[in-house]
């Protein structure tokens, strides 16, 4: 405060509310060197093996573009090969569009499903009927609507589904919650479709086997 | 001697915990650490140290990609001839496109595996909702550089894969052909195709994803640094 002023001035100044480290009384090192040096040679790991990979392994080239000769198969990348190998079974806005962009939704909401933030485990004890009757029922309902909406039964979504729903059941995993399982699910199913879309997928988009016609690009 | 390199790093040898934290917090390389860290948190099996080596791929994908631009033209079909000299012309130039090509499939790989520990560790929770939504954006990101890349040698692989993709955006309604009209600057792959691919792979893809990822690894430490279970509980 200046003698000339006859104004006081008062500031709010809110306490800070940032999350805390979790806790505090853990055994702690130094970052400089222990973590410094593990990253360090998690880092050296990777290049060797990438420097190794780039040695040894080609990338491919082939002819120069030819927008009138299509090759069979024309495949994506891996990473969507697994939206590729759903074009066979769905229109293409279906698999292309509808499908992606719900699973690129639901992942973005995970963290704002309430179910979510607690991740209750899915049998406390509680309403355990009704929560088998909701699963079971939704199985049954999912089941269907991939057997039947389909040009073909989708089986890389209907397979994981049991796979996940049947230990999903069982008492001795109930301390998992449902999005665990729902995530487990998506998981199984991005695997088998990409699985299926890399490996076993050939000529008109026709199952081969890897091990017998090799692997087509 | 000692007066140009204390004006370089300001501490002393790092031999004392003083100058070790000092050679963190004082490193803009080094600051986005704490200069302590919970033991628990830097062991491998907490975080297969996923998300920092999806960032050494990243950087990788960097330094390769400027070296391979100095080969570079995103033009028909000087862009096929560039790589056959690559092959044949330019000393360890099938390396450097080895090199650049595995790690672009590793990353995407890498950012994967990130995303799925993550969610197994739970880790996505409050108060790290947020950094999880930008996690999902820059999976997207890693995503498109990567297949904006794909276009680039222009081969027949490269071609086609880019045709199946871009006619998927034929799919969305109403405004899908005008989509894919804007992502190609034409109606079908040609060589507007490739100088959009080649901008948004070399300029406007990668800046997104450095700026990004700064804002991700910020708000990891922002957020109390990585998740860790309360010792005593199984949560
Ligand atoms: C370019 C891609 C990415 C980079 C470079 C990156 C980098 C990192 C780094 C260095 C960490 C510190 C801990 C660790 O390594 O696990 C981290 C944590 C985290 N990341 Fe990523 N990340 C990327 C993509 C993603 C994606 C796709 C997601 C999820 C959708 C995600 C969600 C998170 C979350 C929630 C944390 C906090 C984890 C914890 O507290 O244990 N990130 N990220």
């Amino acid at each position: 405060m200046t003698p000339h002023s006859d104004i006081t001035h008062i500031t709010v100044v809110q306490g800070e509310a940032r999350p805390l480290v979790d806790a505090a009384e853990e055994p702690q090192v130094m970052t400089f060197p222990h973590l410094v040096v593990r990253e360090l040679i998690a880092f050296l790991a990777l290049s060797i093996f990438l420097v190794t990979l780039s040695l040894v392994w080609d990338a491919p080239l082939e002819e120069l573009a030819n927008p009138s000769v299509a090759p069979n198969p024309a495949k994506a990348p891996w990473y969507f090969l697994g939206l590729q190998e759903l074009l066979h079974y769905y229109a293409p806005f279906i698999s292309g569009v509808l499908l992606p962009g719900v699973v690129i939704g639901a992942l973005a909401v995970i963290p704002y499903f309430d179910i979510n933030l607690e991740r209750k485990p899915l049998w406390d004890g509680t309403h355990t009927r009704l929560k088998l009757a909701g699963i079971w029922g939704s199985v049954v309902a999912l089941t269907a609507l991939f057997y039947f909406t389909a040009a073909h039964p989708v089986w890389p979504i209907i397979g994981p589904l049991w796979a996940t729903a049947i230990p999903m059941s069982l008492p001795v995993f109930g301390r998992r919650s449902l999005p665990f399982w729902i995530f487990l699910w998506f998981l199984l199913c991005a695997i088998a479709l990409t699985v299926i879309g890399v490996f076993f997928r050939g000529p008109g988009w026709e199952y081969t086997l890897p091990w017998r016609d090799g692997i087509y690009t | 001697m000692n007066r140009v390199f204390r004006s370089i790093v300001r501490h002393g040898f790092p031999d004392t915990n003083r100058n070790r934290s000092l050679a963190v917090f004082t490193n803009f390389f080094l600051h986005i650490h704490p200069v302590k860290a919970r033991l628990r948190a830097i062991r491998l099996t907490q975080t297969w140290y996923l998300g920092g080596l999806s960032a050494a791929t990243f950087f990788i994908l960097t330094v390769t990609g400027i070296l391979l631009m100095f080969y570079y033209h995103p033009s028909v079909p000087r862009a096929y001839e560039d790589m056959k000299d690559l092959e044949f012309v330019v000393s360890a130039g099938v390396f450097l496109r080895n090199l650049h090509r595995w790690s672009a499939h590793m990353m995407v790989a890498l950012v994967l595996l990130h995303m799925i520990r993550v969610f197994f560790a739970g880790a996505y929770r409050p108060p790290r909702e947020f950094n999880w939504v930008i996690g999902v954006m820059l999976l997207l990101g890693t995503v498109l550089l990567s297949y904006t890349g794909y276009l680039l040698p222009w081969d027949q692989l490269a071609f086609w894969a880019v045709t199946v993709g871009t006619n998927m955006a034929d799919a969305v309604p109403v405004i899908g052909g005008d989509i894919k009209f804007l992502m190609l600057g034409g109606n079908g792959v040609n060589e507007n195709a490739l100088l959009r691919f080649y901008v948004l792979h070399c300029v406007v893809l990668p800046a997104a994803l450095l700026v990004g990822i700064a804002v991700h690894v910020w708000r990891v430490r922002k957020d109390g640094g990585i998740y860790l279970k309360k010792p005593e509980s199984n949560e």
